[in-house]
């Protein structure tokens, strides 16, 4: 099993502890999940997959839920969509 | 492009923590084709959330493998959004969606915590008390960051635990009960001994860890991440700078499956007879959708919702001592941790209340039920379909819930779809006839 | 049992109820509205708040597009919750037929004034990259637009209770005539005139009514900026709204300003119950799927249905009862009650004032004898 996972977080290459979810991945990179619908800058709050706030793009596909979701290698998230 | 299966099963069961697991290896045990079917990726729910460093508690070990063993079928990743007809439910998950039949269905969807809003609660780094924790279970690194626990209820203790295990520093806890209302609780838990020596565990943990009562969070502060958070104590307010603030005002059951299938629901939570049956004949209930009671009570209930639908009514009835006293427990909870009415006081007029659609307390105020809030503000009609501002509006403004409609969680068109026309329904056995006559 | 007096008692406070609000608060005349739930709560709050031409007879032609113009004269003053957006319709011809459809509209609407576009397969797949290719053409309306209409009613009410009208909400009324409004509860209000404003449900206040239920589900997505520019319906929308017995359904999407995309439309008649009937929402859900197969991967976030109020030939009732010289209809405006409210109102104003209507009312008048008319 390895130990760390590498993926890219708005373009920027990260390397992550393996087994870390997208929502980590984005926290690492220091950066917020998502923008609210007035402009806010919103990330993870339940942990759990029902608030929605840590939605980002995985692979292509928007509005994942990124705090359910285990970092694939070369996996490439995009915030703010 | 999404595939679409069809599965049957005698038992199904929807949720995968400490209920569910115990339903399903029981009914398993029993020879009946079983099937726990979860949004996370792993079994144990929120309470036995799968740490990506560490082992699991021993009796969550157990459990699994006792679930294991028993051959149940495991649909991780995947969430209930629609019931295609009495009797078959419909399942998405990442590239799929399922069409799962049952005869016997039991509902085991916990529960998920309530959050009230105040100043700079959306700020990124506020974060549930359990939502912190499973974010650090996940991998996120805590360790040397200064986390305020706040909010209510027994979570706080068990996450301010957790957190400092590993390794963050906790200026303070704040729980919004009273003194008397936790000595009331104190006393409730020496009718309960793992959870007295639990509870008397996590005191010694927490020893260097300030626990303050009658407090609570006034405002989060910071530019785009948190930077500190204002506490009320006794009436002075105390600004603590810190990196996280781990905020939760216990725990609200998830019902909307149950809601959606039509089970009669009271008080917020699904009505269950003594042997956990639902209003809906072929539909079981265990854990905290029945009230909120706690790890040991959902294993209980999910034993006995097993042992009913696999028809051996004596071993339900062995365990309803138990239960009965796990559930004097959890009345005692229900008390100990009620909100308290300033807690209605902290939002501003400008504070957001509904996050996905940015709806303001102001905006919120000027009307008179869910209902209308709902049409005009559109609070509740984002992604989380009301999940966390239903129960905020609730205790804020007195309102009462709507009912539920499909999809009961987002759903690909896809999926909804590709529905089946009507299949020829199966004769349904009266499994339970026999054993509630004498009702 | 108090007896309340006024010009005017409007009973519905949907967009139709709050439209005539204004207009005969502004016009001076003491209003009362009375709506048994919350404003814009019935098929407002249901519908997809479109403002469009149609041109199923001149008639719907006449009132479609007056009514439009006064949406657009309307708009620099409705608040941001509203959402007015000018987005445009295209109506998408997927076969030759349907492109012939096309040519005889684009003929139809010019010759009245209305700017149309022709759109060949090249340019309607510009416009609206997300169609299935292989689409034969179609006729963008680019004044159509769309909005939000349980803000819109509130407006409107508020802006008649700003020049003097009443609400009372949450009030059921079992009874109306003779210039009295028996409510449930057995209070009793006077007005000169009552304006029967309940949609579907008018039949139970005026009897004998040639109003039906025509069930319609919904459903709209997460938000996905950029995927959908224009409204787009297609032609066969046609022959589903023409249909009077079965049900069906017909691609009719539509952008909201959030960036959601809202999913229509089916029509049925004889449903009485709210729930969403999966079969219709299947077969609603794959007519677009087919239009635009893209739309399969995006996230539905809610659905729903409503209740339209038909009448035989497809044309409102506006005007007075032929029952009972007090009432006055303003019902029955199927799938366009939205862009058709505020001309309703102005012309239901001037009948009762005996001011000049801007347009014939002859044809919404209650009093017509209402049959199938056969698109022209």
């Amino acid at each position: 099993m390895p130990e760390t996972v590498e993926l890219t977080v708005n373009g920027t290459r990260l390397e992550v502890p393996f087994g870390s979810t997208v929502a980590v991945a984005v926290a690492i990179a220091g950066v917020a999940c998502r923008t609210s619908v007035t402009g806010e800058p919103r990330g993870p709050l339940c942990g759990m997959g029902v608030c929605f706030e840590c939605r980002v793009s995985i692979n292509g596909v928007p509005h994942s839920r990124s705090c359910q979701v285990v970092c694939a290698a070369d996996m490439e998230v995009i915030t703010d969509c | 492009m999404t595939r679409k299966a069809q599965k049957r099963f005698d038992v199904l069961v929807i949720g995968g923590g400490p209920a569910g697991m115990a339903a399903a290896a029981t009914t398993a045990e029993c020879g009946l084709r079983t099937a726990v079917v979860d949004d996370n990726l792993n079994l144990g729910g929120q309470i036995w959330r799968g740490d990506s460093q560490a082992s699991a508690p021993a009796d969550a070990a157990q459990w699994a493998s006792r679930v294991q063993s028993a051959g149940v079928t495991i649909l991780a990743g995947a969430r209930v959004v629609h019931q295609l007809e009495p009797g078959i439910l419909i399942a998405e998950t990442e590239n799929e969606v399922y069409e799962l039949a049952y005869s016997t269905l039991v509902l085991a969807t916990g529960a998920r915590e309530r959050f009230l809003p105040f100043p700079g609660w959306t700020l990124p780094n506020v974060m549930g008390a359990g939502g912190l924790q499973a974010m650090v279970k996940a991998g996120l690194p805590i360790r040397g960051k200064r986390v305020v626990v706040a909010g209510t209820g027994p979570l706080l203790l068990a996450a301010a635990s957790y957190l400092q295990k590993h390794g963050a520093e906790i200026p303070v806890v704040c729980e919004q009960a009273s003194w008397v209302d936790l000595a009331r609780f104190g006393l409730a838990l020496f009718g309960q001994s793992g959870k007295l020596r639990r509870s008397l565990q996590l005191k010694r943990e927490l020893a260097r860890v300030p626990f303050v009562v009658d407090s609570w969070p006034v405002g989060a502060h910071g530019q785009t991440v948190l930077e500190s958070v204002l506490i009320s104590r006794h009436g002075r307010v105390e600004t603590i700078p810190c990196d996280y603030l781990a905020c939760g005002f216990h725990l609200v059951p998830n019902i909307e499956l149950a809601q959606l299938i039509g089970c009669q629901i009271l008080n917020g939570c699904v009505r269950v007879d003594d042997l956990q049956q639902t209003s809906v004949p072929s539909v079981f209930c265990a854990g905290e959708p029945t009230g909120i009671g706690g790890l040991e009570l959902a294993l209980v209930e999910g034993q006995i919702a097993g042992f009913a639908v696999a028809n051996r009514p004596a071993d339900a009835q062995r365990l309803f001592g138990s239960r009965d006293k796990l559930r004097h427990f959890a009345r005692a909870l229900d008390r100990a941790f009620r909100l308290r009415c300033e807690l209605r006081r902290l939002p501003l007029p400008e504070t957001i209340v509904c996050r996905c659609e940015d709806v303001t307390h102001r905006k919120l105020s000027q009307h008179n039920s869910w209902r209308a809030a709902k049409l005009h503000t559109r609070c509740g009609m984002g992604p989380c379909q009301g999940r966390i501002c239903g129960p905020a509006t609730q205790f804020l403004f007195r309102w009462n819930p709507d009912s539920v409609r499909p999809p009961i969680f987002p759903a690909r068109v896809e999926s909804l779809a590709s529905m089946s026309p009507h299949l020829e329904p199966e004769p349904a056995e009266p499994i339970h006839s026999a054993m509630i006559g004498g009702q | 049992m108090s007896v309340a007096s006024y010009d005017v008692a409007i009973v519905g406070g949907g967009i139709v109820g709050a439209a005539c609000a204004d207009e005969f608060a502004r016009r001076g005349m003491r209003v009362v509205v009375v709506e048994r739930d919350v404003v814009g709560s019935g098929a407002t709050g249901a519908g997809m708040g479109h403002i469009v031409t149609m041109d199923d007879s001149d008639a719907q032609f006449a009132l479609t597009r007056y009514s439009q113009k006064l949406w657009q004269a309307l708009r620099p003053e409705l608040p941001e919750d509203v959402e007015y957006e000018q987005c445009g319709t295209v109506w998408v011809a997927a076969d030759d037929e349907e492109m012939h459809e096309v040519w005889r509209k684009q003929e139809y609407y010019s010759r009245r004034g209305v700017p149309v576009e022709v759109l060949d397969s090249a340019k309607l797949q510009a416009a609206e990259p997300n169609l299935r290719s292989g689409m034969v053409g179609g006729l963008l309306v680019p004044e159509d637009g769309v909005l939000y209409p349980p803000c819109a009613a509130r407006f409107l009410m508020e802006r008649a209770q700003a020049n003097g009208a009443k609400l009372y909400p949450g009030a059921s009324v079992s009874q109306i005539g003779q210039r009295r409004v028996r409510m449930s509860e057995g209070e009793e209000i006077g007005a000169d005139i009552i304006v029967n404003a309940t949609g579907s449900c008018s039949p139970s206040l005026t009897a004998g009514l040639e109003v039906r239920k025509r069930k319609g589900h919904l459903a709209i997505t997460e938000r996905y900026k950029g995927f959908l520019h224009h409204q787009l319906v297609e032609l066969g929308y046609l022959k589903s709204a023409h249909t009077l017995t079965t049900e069906s359904v017909a691609f009719n999407v539509q952008p909201r300003r959030t960036g959601q995309i809202l999913i229509g439309s089916s029509r049925q008649f004889g449903a009485e119950h709210k729930e969403v009937e999966n079969e219709i929402m299947v077969r609603m859900l794959q007519r677009a799927q087919q239009y635009m197969p893209q739309l399969g991967e995006l996230l539905i976030v809610r659905t729903w249905t409503g209740f339209r109020a038909a009448t035989p030939d497809k044309l409102p009732l506006i005007g007075p009862s032929t029952q009972d010289q007090s009432v006055f209809l303003a019902t029955g405006h199927e799938g366009l009650g939205i862009t058709t409210s505020l001309g309703t109102a102005r012309l239901l104003v001037d009948l009762v004032d005996g001011r000049e209507p801007a347009i014939p009312v002859e044809p919404y008048l209650p009093s017509r004898s209402v049959k199938e008319h056969a698109h022209a």
